[in-house]
C-alpha cells in the first residue's frame, strides 16, 4: 500500500508526520511512501533528505491524496480548507482527530467511507505506550513550556552569587503532573529553579520528589485518581482547600505552569483574577491547557498578555515551537501504530478490531462511526494491592515457637547428646571426635574466607581432597586372605584416583583462567 | 616407614590441605593452594603406601596399577570437560567418593582381621553402618545430580504423593535395620541388613534429588559436595584414621557452607530446599493470581541494543545459566573488548546462584578472558544500578526479578537479587517468554526502561557485536 504524507495546511504548524528517518522505516514494512514537496521544511526536513531514503517527492496535494492508500497526518484535517475532501474515498487516514470535539469532523469524515485511527484516542495501556503520541507531545509542550516562561521571566532561574550581588533562585509552581508537568518539573530544576508541584492524585508524589522538586499538598482527603490514571472531577471541599493552597503558592512563586485537564471536560479553572492580581510584578503565567479553555481564568488562547504585571501565556502550539523533536517523536509514534496494523509486514494494514489498541484508536471503520470505544478495561496505574500485603501476614502465624524458645531448645538437646557421648563412649573414639569437631571449625574458619568467585573452584578442589578414602582401600588392599576384600579396596582405589587426580587437574585448568 | 613417620606424614598432609583450601581467598594465591593441595595427597599416599599397613610389593603393584587406570580416566576427564559442564563434572565426582566411601565400609566389615569388644565394637559398626549410609546417598543423589544437570533427567521437580512419609519411613526402615545389624554376631548374617540398608539409603538418595527443581541445583551440588567430606570423616573413625577425618571434615564443612550461602542467596530454609520441589509451600496459587496481567514487552533489535550499547557509559552484564547453556561467554568479552577500548566502563554483576553450582558463572568468565577484577559479586554491585546507563541481562530470570522485593506473595519474596531495574535501561535476553525455573513471571520484562532481545543468546550477541563493529 502506499503511504502519503501531506504538507501540514493549518497555519502556524511546523511538524510533518513523518521523518526521512522513519519513512525508510516504513518502507522496510513493505508499503511505499510519497511525500509532498516542502512538508518536512519547517521541522528542516528537506526533500533531499527524503528522496535519499528513496521517499516520491509530489508537487501536489491533491495528486498526493489521490494516489495515497494511507494518509499520516498530525493535525485533524481542516473543514474550512476541504482537506476532508480531498481524502479518497474509502481512504484511511492516520493523525490527531479529537473526535469529541469535532462531532462534524467525524461525520464529514464518514461520509467518504474512509477508516480514520486517531492518535489521541489511543488507550493508556502500557502495550500501547510506544504509539502514546499525546504523551509525546505532552512531554515537549511541558519542556517548551519552561523555556517560554525563561523567555519572559526577567531574572535567571538559578540563584547565583555573584560581584554585582545575590541573584534568589527563581521558584516555578507547577500545577498537574502529568507527562507535560513532569517534563516541566524537569526542565525548570535543570535550568536551576526551586520546583514545587501539586496534583490531585497522590501517587504521583514520589515522581515529583524523584526529579528533586517538592510536592505540595492539599490538606483535605480525597483521591483524585480516574479511569486510565487520568485525572477526575473533586468534591467541593477539596476544590475549597486547593483553592487555598494555590493561592497561597501564587503569592510566593515567580511562575506558574498549569497543565490541568480532565478528559472530555473543560480545564479546570484553578488560578483565578484575584490570584494572578496577588503575584509579584514581572511574574509569568504558562497556561498549557490555553485550548481546552484555560487553568487561568485571564488566558487568552493563542497569544500573551500582560495582565496586572503577570505574563500570561496562553500558546496552544508548544510542540509545534519545536517542530524537529516533535515531528521526530510524533513519526516514531505513527511508525509503531502502522507496525500494529501491518504485523505481517507486507506493506498490507488490517485493522484488526479485538486489539484493544486498535479498537481504541479507530474512530471511523469503512465509514461508520465507532467512536466513542468501550471503557478501557485496564487502568495504567491499578489500586496498590495494599490488601494482599496485609493477608500475607498473618498466614505466618500459627505454631511458630519465639526464637529465643526455639534456639534454647535445640541447645538443650546439643548439650544432652553431647553428655550422652560423653557418658558412653570409649576413650579411643573421643579422641577422633576431638579431632573431627577441631577440624570442623578449622574448616569453617577457613572456608569462610573463600572469595565467592573461585567456588567452583572450591568444589573441585574440596572434591579431589574428599578422595582422601583411597587411604582406607590402600590400607584394606593387603589385608591377607581374602580376595572379596582386596577386589572391593582395588575398586574403591580405582574410584578415587579417578577423583583425585581428575580433580586436581580440572582444578588447576580452572584457576590457571582466572587473571586480572 | 616406621609409624611414627606416617602419623608425622598425616599430620603435613592435613596441613597442606587446610593451606590449600585457605589459598582460595583470592585468584592469585589460589593456583599456588592447588599445588598445597596435590603436595599434601602425594605425601599422604606415599605415606601409607610404604607404611607399615601395606604389605608386599605386590600390594604395591596393585595399588599402581589401580591408580593408573584411575588416573588417566581422571585426567581425560579434566582434560575434555567443557567450562559449561564443570557441575555435571563435579556431581559425577562425588558420586565416585560416595561409591568409594561404600566400597571401603563393606571391605571394613568384612575384614577380620581387626577385632572389636564391647562398646568399642558397637561404635566400630555404628561407624561401618553410618559410613555406608552417607556414602551410598552420596553416590545415588550425585548420579540424579548429574542426570539432571547434564538434562538426561528433566529439571522439573518430581513430587511423589506423601513424599515426606516416603523419606519418614525410608528414615525408620533405616534405623530398625542398624539395630538388626548391630545385634548380629556373624559377619554373613550381618551383611543382609548392611546391604538393605544400602538399598534404602541408595533410593532415599534419588527421591531426595528428584524432588529438586532445577534452580535449586546449587544447593543441591554443594550439599553432595558436603556429604562427600563426610562419607570420607565415618570412613576415618571406622579405620580410626584422623587423616580421614580431619579431611573428611573440612571437606564437610566447605560443602555446609556452600549449601548454606546458596540457601541464603535465595532467602530459603536449607530444609525446605532438601524437602524439595519449589514453591510447594501454601501461598502458590495466590501468587500466580496476582502475577498474571501484566502488560506487553517491548522487544527491540541487535542493533538498537548496539546503539544503546555505544551511547552508555556505565554498563553492567549480568549472566545467567542461559549465557552457559548458549556458551555464549567468549561472545561477551568480545563486546566487553569493544565498548572498553571505547571508553566505556563494563563490569559484571553475579548473583551467587546464577546457574547451576557456586561460582559457575565465574569460572565461564575466567574461562573467556574476563578479568577476574570487572567481576563483581551482588552486595559490592546492587547500590550501582541507579547510575547505570544499561544493564544487560544474558540469560538470567529469577534472580533479577523485581517481585522478589516488591511482592510479598511471589514464591521468591525475599530473595536477594540484582536490582537491574533501577538502571536507565534495561535490556533482557531470552529465547522465549517462558518463565524461569522458579516458575514465577518476571515484572521486570514489563517494566517501561526494560527491552528484549529474544533469540539464542550466542547468535544475537555475535549480531549486536557486529554491529558495535561496523
Amino acid at each position: 500500500m502506499r503511504i502519503g504524507i501531506p504538507k501540514e495546511s493549518h497555519e502556524g504548524e511546523k511538524r510533518v508526520a513523518t521523518t526521512p528517518e522513519a519513512a525508510g522505516k516504513l518502507q522496510k514494512l513493505g508499503f511505499t511512501v510519497a511525500v509532498e514537496t516542502g512538508a518536512g521544511a519547517a521541522s528542516d526536513y528537506s526533500d533531499e533528505a527524503y528522496q535519499a531514503v528513496g521517499v516520491e517527492i509530489i508537487g501536489d496535494t491533491k495528486t498526493l491524496y489521490d494516489t495515497s492508500d494511507i494518509v499520516l497526518k498530525v493535525r485533524a484535517p481542516d473543514l474550512g480548507r476541504g482537506e476532508v475532501d480531498l481524502l479518497r474515498e474509502g481512504g484511511n487516514l492516520i493523525s490527531f482527530i479529537w473526535p469529541g470535539q469535532n462531532p462534524e469532523l467525524l461525520e464529514k469524515l464518514a461520509a467518504r467511507k474512509a477508516s480514520v485511527l486517531a492518535m489521541d484516542m489511543v488507550p493508556r495501556i502500557s502495550r500501547a505506550q510506544k504509539l502514546d503520541a499525546l504523551s509525546s507531545m505532552a512531554n515537549i509542550a511541558g519542556y517548551r513550556a519552561v523555556v517560554e516562561a525563561a523567555h519572559e521571566f526577567g531574572r535567571f532561574f538559578t540563584g547565583q552569587i555573584t560581584a554585582a550581588g545575590k541573584v534568589p533562585p527563581a521558584k516555578v509552581f507547577i500545577i498537574g503532573v502529568g507527562v507535560a508537568g513532569l517534563s516541566a518539573i524537569g526542565a525548570a530544576s535543570g535550568m536551576g529553579a526551586i520546583v514545587r508541584a501539586s496534583d490531585t492524585r497522590p501517587e504521583v508524589k514520589d515522581q515529583v520528589k524523584s526529579l528533586g522538586a517538592e510536592f505540595v499538598e492539599v490538606d483535605y482527603q480525597e483521591e483524585g485518581t480516574g479511569v486510565g490514571g487520568y485525572a477526575k472531577v473533586m468534591s467541593e471541599g477539596y476544590q475549597k482547600a486547593q483553592r487555598e493552597m494555590y493561592a497561597k503558592q501564587a503569592k510566593d512563586v515567580d511562575i506558574i505552569i498549569t497543565t490541568a485537564l480532565i478528559p472530555g471536560r473543560p480545564a479546570p479553572r484553578l488560578i483565578t483574577a484575584e490570584m494572578v492580581e496577588s503575584m509579584k510584578p514581572g511574574s509569568v503565567i504558562v497556561d498549557l491547557a490555553a485550548e481546552q479553555g484555560g487553568n487561568c481564568e485571564l488566558t487568552v488562547p493563542n497569544q500573551v498578555v500582560v495582565r496586572h504585571g503577570v505574563t500570561l501565556i496562553g500558546y496552544t502550539d508548544l510542540p509545534s515551537r519545536l517542530a524537529r523533536q516533535s515531528s521526530n517523536l510524533y513519526s516514531t509514534n505513527l511508525l509503531r501504530m502502522v507496525e500494529e496494523l501491518c504485523k505481517t509486514k507486507d506493506g498490507i494494514i488490517d485493522i484488526n478490531m479485538e486489539d484493544e489498541v486498535i479498537r481504541g484508536a479507530t474512530v471511523i471503520k469503512e465509514g461508520s462511526i465507532t467512536y466513542p470505544p468501550p471503557p478501557p478495561k485496564l487502568s495504567a496505574a491499578p489500586a496498590k494491592p495494599a490488601a494482599a500485603a496485609v493477608l500475607a501476614a498473618p498466614k505466618k502465624e500459627g505454631l511458630k515457637l519465639p526464637p529465643q524458645v526455639k534456639s534454647g531448645l535445640l541447645l538443650a538437646l546439643a548439650a544432652l547428646a553431647v553428655y550422652g557421648i560423653g557418658v558412653g563412649a570409649p576413650a579411643n573414639f573421643m579422641e577422633h571426635l576431638t579431632v573431627f569437631v577441631l577440624a570442623c571449625f578449622v574448616g569453617y574458619m577457613v572456608i569462610w574466607n573463600v572469595t565467592p568467585a573461585l567456588h567452583t573452584p572450591l568444589m573441585s578442589v574440596t572434591n579431589a581432597i574428599s578422595s582422601i578414602i583411597a587411604i582406607g582401600a590402600l590400607i584394606q588392599i593387603s589385608a591377607p586372605g581374602n580376595k572379596m576384600l582386596t577386589a572391593l579396596a582395588a575398586l574403591a582405589m580405582v574410584l578415587t584416583s579417578v577423583n583425585m587426580i581428575g580433580g586436581f587437574w580440572v582444578t588447576q585448568r580452572m584457576l590457571r583462567m582466572f587473571r586480572k | 616407614m616406621s609409624v611414627g613417620l606416617v602419623t608425622i606424614s598425616y599430620i603435613v598432609a592435613t596441613i597442606l590441605f587446610i593451606k590449600s583450601l585457605g589459598g582460595l581467598s583470592n585468584p592469585e594465591s589460589s593456583r599456588q593452594g592447588n599445588y598445597f593441595g596435590i603436595a599434601g595427597m602425594a605425601i599422604a599416599i606415599l605415606a601409607t603406601v610404604f607404611g607399615p599397613q601395606v604389605i608386599g610389593t605386590g600390594s604395591v603393584i596393585t595399588i599402581m596399577i589401580c591408580m593408573a587406570v584411575g588416573g588417566s580416566v581422571g585426567i581425560y576427564a579434566a582434560v575434555k570437560v567443557k567450562m559449561t559442564e564443570m557441575p555435571e563434572l563435579v556431581a559425577l565426582m562425588h558420586s565416585l567418593v560416595g561409591l568409594a566411601a561404600v566400597l571401603v565400609g563393606y571391605a571394613t566389615y568384612i575384614d577380620t582381621n581387626t577385632s572389636f569388644v564391647g562398646a568399642e565394637k558397637t561404635i566400630h559398626e555404628v561407624e561401618i553402618f553410618v559410613g555406608v549410609l552417607i556414602g551410598a546417598v552420596t553416590f545415588s543423589g550425585s548420579l540424579i545430580a548429574f542426570g539432571k544437570l547434564a538434562g538426561k533427567i528433566s529439571g522439573k521437580p518430581l513430587l511423589l504423593p506423601a513424599r515426606h512419609f516416603l523419606n519418614l519411613a525410608l528414615l525408620v526402615g533405616s534405623i530398625v535395620l542398624g539395630k538388626w545389624f548391630l545385634n548380629v554376631e556373624d559377619i554373613n548374617v550381618g551383611l543382609i541388613p548392611l546391604m538393605s540398608m544400602t538399598v534404602l539409603a541408595l533410593l532415599f538418595g534419588i527421591h531426595m534429588v528428584m524432588a529438586i527443581g532445577g534452580a535449586d541445583m546449587p544447593v543441591v551440588v554443594s550439599m553432595l559436595n558436603s556429604y562427600s567430606g563426610w562419607a570420607a570423616a565415618a570412613t576415618g573413625f571406622m579405620l580410626s584414621n584422623d587423616l580421614l577425618i580431619v579431611t573428611g571434615a573440612l571437606v564437610g564443612s566447605s560443602g555446609a557452607i556452600l549449601s548454606y550461602i546458596m540457601c541464603r542467596a535465595m532467602n530459603r530454609h536449607f530444609l525446605s530446599v532438601i524437602a524439595g520441589g519449589f514453591g510447594t509451600e501454601g501461598g502458590t496459587p495466590a501468587a500466580a493470581g496476582s502475577a498474571e496481567p501484566l502488560g506487553e514487552v517491548q522487544p527491540i533489535s541487535a542493533a538498537d541494543t548496539a546503539e544503546l550499547l555505544k551511547e552508555a557509559r556505565h554498563v553492567i552484564i549480568v549472566p545467567g545459566y542461559g549465557m552457559a547453556v548458549a556458551q555464549a561467554q567468549h561472545t561477551v568479552f568480545e563486546i566487553t573488548k569493544v565498548l572498553r577500548d571505547q571508553g566505556i566502563e563494563v563490569r559484571f554483576g553475579i548473583h551467587p546462584v546464577a546457574g547451576r553450582m557456586p561460582g559457575h558463572m565465574n569460572v565461564l568468565l575466567a574461562e573467556a578472558r574476563v578479568p577476574y577484577d570487572i567481576v563483581m559479586e551482588m552486595d559490592e554491585i546492587n547500590e550501582d544500578f541507579p547510575n547505570t546507563d544499561v544493564a544487560m541481562i544474558i540469560g538470567a530470570n529469577d534472580i533479577v526479578n523485581p517481585a522478589a522485593q516488591d511482592d510479598p506473595n511471589s514464591p521468591i519474596a525475599g530473595m536477594p537479587v540484582l536490582e537491574v531495574w533501577k538502571a536507565k535501561t534495561s535490556i533482557v535476553m531470552k529465547r522465549s517468554m517462558a518463565s524461569g525455573y522458579a516458575g514465577v513471571d518476571n515484572p521486570l520484562f514489563y517494566k517501561d526502561n526494560n527491552r528484549m532481545l529474544f533469540g539464542d543468546a550466542k547468535k544475537m550477541l555475535e549480531e549486536v557485536l557486529g554491529h558495535l563493529k561496523g
